[in-house]
């Protein structure tokens, strides 16, 4: 079975994100780059599929510019056979990034594409429905559980939603979009990371692929949350009460 | 502008408050940008349903009854959608961020082949909107260039409907073709709980790896959270160590939640929590470590063991109310 994987680089979610004063952007020094965790969530269990199976393929694909090879290598060290960069210096809505993985889905023919459910940079939580929606596939995100069946045709998938867990089932091809509790990524192993350094990452330019990538949405500027003051330090159960009842009004 | 389409989500033949949200998210777009607020309401049968959505002011309550759409599932709810907002002059379509609007509306935008603006806090007469980024740490301005804008809108953000003037119901068909109809719906595991929904309570007490166990969940905290007639919620340390539900989560990850009061409990007050709870009107930590993140945002915070501390809270709690 081939399994497509999608990477996308963000900030490191231990780093602190400031906004440029002038509200253009945020500030890029001193950030670290990592796979978006979800996206690592969403190649661990394309990576177990395989192992189960004995048998099938690992493809990466990332959009963005060069520095994303950086995150491929990390992927293709934990165990994925080779990787895709589609390269390209604009800033890209989930609906672009749809538009060019679909071009590369037609282009690979996976019977299964294993996104993240939400980007924690931009939080769009788009990209895998919008996918699955240009591909005419059916979709399971917040996917918590994914079993495959006996004869590799079909998934049943648990589902992360309001009020507790919902399975759904379909026919593959498909996207899945995994959730926190999918499962704990593995640690690229040093042998891994030798082997990943062979490993093929075939370069694409997305202009080439003839699919439209304006951007629908475009962000005008990026201001920082207001600050909230400082609250009261209190010493006792009893201070806390009396402020909850006499200043706050809430019990 | 054109038609502002709201879709409404249906539980158990009612409406949810989540979207009566949704539908005065609309009316606050409709009294910015113009047009009329339409609402959809899905189903197999929804009869009740759409009359309980008529009953908000909407000018047209849209009534889709098909075996297809028994059960929420996205592709023929969106084939649903995309039919309603093509065939009504829709320039505006809507949805509460649930679970249920997370995983339908990017899948509406792109089959109608339109971007889409996710968790949007505010609509401004400029045809702006301002959504969160950086689990909370900016919020960017933002504008959607298509015809028909596609946007969810955080519950935190805007008020349920209060009940209007009754709009008229009118039933409507689509086609629902093979690729809309792909997946099936197996089974739901409801999280039983007679407590208030953790999206909607007006207090929420939410625990953290500090407490150490599930048991000490039951022991602790759930005395306080019935005192408190609140809904439990929890830190992600919390709950990817087993002590409560998924669906407790809060977060950037989880649920967002604003109530009117939020206690943490031994919760660290990690950027990743803080984007799910900062909004809340008053904020209360119990956390023993005195150089804590939480107590930044904390309106009230006490430095203190929470296994001594939570007892205590609960007693002078239920004492308050005597
Ligand atoms: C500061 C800043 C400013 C920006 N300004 C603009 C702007 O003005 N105009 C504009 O159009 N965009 C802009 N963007 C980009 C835009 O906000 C997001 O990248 C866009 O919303 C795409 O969302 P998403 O698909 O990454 O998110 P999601 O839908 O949350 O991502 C879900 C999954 O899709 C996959 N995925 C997403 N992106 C990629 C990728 N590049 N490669 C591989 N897989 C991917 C991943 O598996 C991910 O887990 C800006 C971004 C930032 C950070
Ligand atoms: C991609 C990603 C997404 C995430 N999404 C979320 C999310 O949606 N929601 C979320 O919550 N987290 C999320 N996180 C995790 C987040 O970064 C933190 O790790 C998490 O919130 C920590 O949970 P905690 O505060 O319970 O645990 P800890 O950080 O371990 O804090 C425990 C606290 O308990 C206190 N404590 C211990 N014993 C006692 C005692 N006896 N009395 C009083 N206090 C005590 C300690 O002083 C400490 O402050 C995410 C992380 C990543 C990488």
């Amino acid at each position: 079975m081939k399994v497509l994987v999608t990477v996308k680089r963000v900030p490191d979610p231990e780093t602190t994100i400031r906004v440029k004063s002038d509200g253009s952007g945020i500030e890029t020094d001193n950030i670290k780059y990592v796979i978006n965790p979800f996206d690592e969530i969403a190649l661990e269990e394309a990576l177990r599929l395989k192992e189960k199976l004995g048998s099938g393929e690992v493809v990466l694909v990332s959009i963005g510019d060069r520095v994303v090879t950086e995150q491929l290598r990390t992927g293709l060290a934990m165990g994925a056979d080779r990787a895709i960069l589609v390269g390209c210096d604009q800033d890209l809505d989930s609906l672009a990034v749809a538009r060019i993985l679909a071009k590369i889905v037609e282009d690979e023919s996976p019977q299964l594409v294993l996104m993240g459910k939400q980007a924690i940079d931009d939080d769009a939580n788009q990209a895998g429905q919008m996918l699955a929606a240009l591909l005419g596939w059916p979709q399971a995100t917040f996917a918590s559980e994914v079993v495959l069946s006996d004869d590799q045709q079909a998934v049943k998938v648990t589902r992360e939603v309001d009020g507790g867990l919902e399975t759904i089932g379909f026919a593959l091809p498909g996207i899945i979009t995994s959730d926190l509790r999918l499962n704990e990524p593995r640690y690229a192993s040093l042998p891994g990371i030798m082997k990943a350094r062979k490993k093929e990452i075939r370069e694409i330019v997305a202009t080439d692929l003839g699919v439209d990538i304006a951007p629908r949405l475009t962000i005008k500027s990026l201001e920082p949350p207001t600050q909230k003051e400082a609250g009261k330090k209190v010493e006792t159960v009893e201070e806390l009460i009396g402020l909850l009842h006499d200043e706050a009004k809430v019990i | 502008m054109g038609n502002i389409l709201v879709f409404a989500e249906t539980q158990k033949g009612r409406v949810p408050k989540s979207s009566l949200i949704a539908i005065q998210a609309g009316k606050d777009a409709a009294r910015k940008l113009g047009g009329d607020v339409l609402v959809a309401v899905l189903g197999a049968d929804t009869a009740d349903a759409a009359n309980e959505a008529a009953g908000y002011g909407a000018a047209k309550v849209l009534a889709v009854n098909d075996a297809a759409l028994e059960n929420y599932l996205a592709d023929a709810y969106a084939a649903t959608l995309e039919q309603l907002a093509r065939a009504n002059d829709v320039t505006l379509l809507a949805a509460t961020a649930t679970a249920v609007g997370k995983d339908l509306l990017p899948r509406v935008a792109a089959r109608l082949g339109v971007g889409m603006a996710s968790d949007v806090v505010s609509f401004h007469e400029d045809g702006t909107l301002q959504r969160p980024m950086y689990a909370g740490n900016t919020t960017a301005t933002v504008t959607l260039a298509d015809t028909i804008k596609v946007v969810s809108v955080r519950s935190t953000a805007f008020d349920a409907a209060q009940p209007g003037d009754q709009s008229a119901v009118e039933q409507v068909s689509v086609s629902l073709d093979a690729d809309a109809t792909k997946m099936q719906f197996v089974e739901f595991n409801e999280t039983k709980s007679d407590r208030p929904n953790l999206t909607e309570a007006s207090i929420v007490v939410s625990g953290g790896r500090g407490l150490k166990s599930g048991e000490n969940f039951t022991t602790y905290l759930e005395p306080l959270v019935n005192e408190l007639n609140a809904a439990m919620g929890a830190s992600r340390a919390a709950v990817d160590a087993g002590f409560v539900p998924n669906d407790l989560q809060v977060g950037q990850t989880g649920k967002v939640v604003a109530p009117e009061l939020y206690i943490a409990v031994g919760i660290s007050g990690a950027i990743q929590h803080l984007a799910g709870m900062k909004d809340s009107k008053v904020i209360v930590a119990v956390n023993k470590d005195p150089d804590a993140p939480i107590f930044n945002v904390a309106d009230y915070g006490l430095v203190a063991d929470l296994f001594k501390a939570v007892p205590e809270l609960t007693e002078a709690v239920k004492k308050a109310k005597e």
